[in-house]
């Protein structure tokens, strides 16, 4: 009862002095609302990295071997970097052997890559895409699926049929308000037949996956983004699960070692890339943006609650006739004590549910003229509401005792 | 007046003052609702003790109508602080409605202040924004009285002083006499065991100041026990009982008109 009386007197309070409130609530205000949006573009770009990222450039449970890491995970020293580029190059011969020796359940798939520029018949020249030759797992291992057409077969692929599965906006390009299927595109003049047109796959990083040229790899792209020296872009390895990642891992670096012939002491000239280690380096921006989500919001919490602080300190020292009133007519130390904190913290929360407000905006903003996503975490939202009654209540105590302790007959004397 | 007066117990005689108040320690017995023995308070005043009272032996039986006088610095402001529970005595004893307050801790006085005790100030001590129904409703707030039953006793209290059309105003918007009467109407709404002014018409003309004594004689009349600070004596002589202090000592404590006689003097 009288908390609901405690919070009517600080509404009350709030009500008549309007503009000392407000600059009362603006510290809170802007920590929570700082607190709201970096949580929700932490979020935000941790779905977008790990789902989107990691999902479309590598696929799930999904591991490539490479000469050295296309993903760089941190800082890559000079030395590291020459000791890289002495490795051997990763052959056609190593895709087989690890084929070789796979689980009947695993899948499989050779890719190359190349920045390419094709022509139509319609358009030449255009920004480049990525023209890709691949196995004909390659689609199933990173999920893609088309709009239009089909993709390629595994007899396609034996065959080197010259065909090509081409991105949304590739398709757009070249073959403006045309149907791309059967249709030819020439890639360094060799035609490929369009047999199929992709899903809207968006971006990743710099990447545009809508512009993309997927033809098999025997076909003449193989020889168009292999060039003369023969090494590959990588070997995808899709595991059944999670938990089987570990194990094929394990399986083709033997393989690979036994091939190299590298002794028991010597370091892999090859490298994994995972889903985690592309990760890596994510994890260590997340890490700083979420330091910078605790301190920017804290450094305005600290400062909302001096406020507060000093509010509810002159608040009381303008009040102490009311005390000496309230205390004169039975008010123990604790209802006043009460009544000041129930203020402050009635204060601080309203502060917090502006500050969630802008901070909601604040992400949307953010998303909307950023490519950042931004995505509000329900969580941020309550905790926003508890960081707000907590430091009023913090703010508030040493006010409130001073208050409640005030002796009644110098509280009825004051003016 | 004396038709009303029948119906009450008679003012008590020094005799029966006497008894009570010599008999330390002993519980008074329920008709007696103020009794101090021997009740002193110290000042510490930067290291010079000032004796503000210097052994104060009062009973006051229920239903008396008494006004305690005495010149600035005869103690008066002290034993209204002691007797309304807002201070604890140096030494002696004070029983208040058959409880001794004397010694009690800071929270027990709070209640003690909450349920026996009426305060009536000079300057009203109204709280400025909140309505005078709002102001006569918070004893009861602390009193832990539910919402319904608070409003439904403040309005009583408000109407018996003829304010019930004047509830929803602000202190701002009444004038003193009325203000003076939501001030009255809030000491009464706990139904405590004494009504305690201090100066309560220092603050007001003298056309309000008679109309706020009829009240607090209605008051008496009707069996409040009403205990009256003032310096002035014409307010002291509606009172049926003057006690005057001196020097921090009850120097005399008499009926009204042997007070009025000495007076006359």
């Amino acid at each position: 009862m009288l908390f609901f009386e405690a919070i009517r007197l600080a509404l009350q309070q709030i009500r008549v002095q309007k503009l000392k409130s407000f600059f009362t609530l603006v510290g809170v205000t802007i920590g929570v609302m700082f607190l709201i949006a970096v949580v929700s573009i932490v979020e935000g770009m941790s779905r977008y990295v790990e789902q989107d990222f990691a999902g479309k450039f590598l696929g799930i449970n999904t591991f490539n071997l490479r000469r050295f890491p296309d993903i760089q995970t941190g800082e890559v020293t000079e030395a590291e970097w020459k000791a890289w580029t002495r490795r051997p190059p990763v052959t056609i011969q190593d895709a087989q052997a690890v084929r070789d020796v796979l689980p009947s359940d695993t899948r499989w798939a050779v890719q190359d890559v190349q920045w390419m520029v094709p022509a139509s018949h319609f358009i030449s020249g255009g920004s480049q895409l990525i023209a890709q030759a691949v196995t004909a797992e390659y689609f199933a291992i990173k999920d893609l699926a088309v709009s239009k057409g089909r993709v390629f077969t595994e007899q396609e692929d034996a065959l080197g049929a010259a065909v090509v599965v081409i991105g949304q906006e590739t398709a757009q390009h070249y073959f403006p308000n045309l149907d791309p299927i059967g249709r030819e595109l020439r890639f360094r003049s060799v035609p490929f037949r369009v047999i199929g047109v992709l899903d809207k796959q968006g971006s990743v990083g710099p990447m545009n996956l809508d512009r993309q040229a997927i033809a098999p790899f025997h076909s003449p792209m193989g020889r168009l983004t292999r060039g003369r020296t023969g090494n590959l872009y990588g070997v995808m390895v899709q595991a059944p699960s999670v938990g089987a990642l570990a194990e094929v891992q394990q399986t083709v670096r033997e393989v690979m070692r036994r091939r190299r012939k590298l002794a028991p002491g010597q370091q892999d000239n090859f490298a994994f890339e995972t889903a985690e280690s592309a990760l890596a380096s994510w994890q260590t921006i997340k890490k700083f943006l979420v330091l910078a989500g605790v301190v920017l919001p804290a450094i305005g919490l600290i400062v909302g609650a001096i406020v507060i602080m000093n509010i509810m300190l002159v608040a009381v020292a303008e009040r102490t006739r009311e005390i000496g009133i309230r205390k004169s007519l039975g008010a123990r130390r604790r209802d006043v004590l009460w009544q000041f904190l129930v203020e402050a913290a009635t204060l601080s929360v309203i502060g917090a549910c502006f500050g969630i407000g802008l901070g909601i905006a604040l992400s949307q903003l953010v998303a909307a003229v950023t490519p950042l996503p931004a995505s509000v975490a329900p969580w941020s939202i309550v905790v926003g509401v508890i960081i707000g009654a907590g430091v009023g209540i913090i703010a508030g105590i040493y006010p409130a005792s001073r208050a409640a302790r005030l002796d009644p007959i110098v509280a009825l004397r004051a003016e | 007046m004396t038709a009303d007066t029948t119906n009450l117990p008679p003012l008590s005689t020094t005799a029966e003052r006497q008894a009570v108040v010599q008999s330390t320690g002993a519980i008074p017995s329920k008709e007696w609702v103020i009794v101090t023995r021997g009740l002193t308070r110290d000042y510490d005043m930067g290291g010079e003790v000032v004796h503000a009272l210097r052994g104060v032996d009062v009973a006051i039986r229920r239903n008396e109508y008494v006004a305690i006088m005495g010149p600035s610095g005869s103690g008066k402001s002290t034993l209204m602080n002691l007797v309304g529970c807002l201070d604890t005595p140096s030494n002696g004893e004070y029983w208040l409605n058959g409880e001794m307050v004397s010694k009690m801790k800071d929270d027990e006085l709070a209640r003690v202040r909450n349920r026996e005790i009426g305060f009536v100030f000079q300057t009203f001590n109204l709280l400025p924004r909140a309505t005078a129904l709002h102001n006569v409703e918070l004893p009861l707030v602390y009193a832990g009285v539910g919402s319904g039953e608070r409003r439904r006793r403040a309005s009583e209290a408000l109407a018996r002083v003829q304010l019930a059309d004047r509830m929803d105003h602000r202190p701002n918007e009444l004038s003193g006499g009325q203000r003076q009467r939501v001030a009255i109407a809030r000491a009464l709404v706990n139904r405590p065991a004494i009504l305690l002014a201090d100066e309560p018409t220092g603050n007001l003309d003298s056309g309000t100041s008679e109309e706020i004594m009829r009240v607090f004689e209605d008051l008496a009349d009707s069996g409040q026990t009403v205990i009256m600070v003032t310096h002035e004596q014409d307010i002291a002589a509606h009172a049926k009982r003057v006690i005057v202090l001196r020097d921090g000592r009850v120097s005399s404590d008499d009926r009204r008109e042997a007070f009025a006689a000495k007076v006359a003097l």
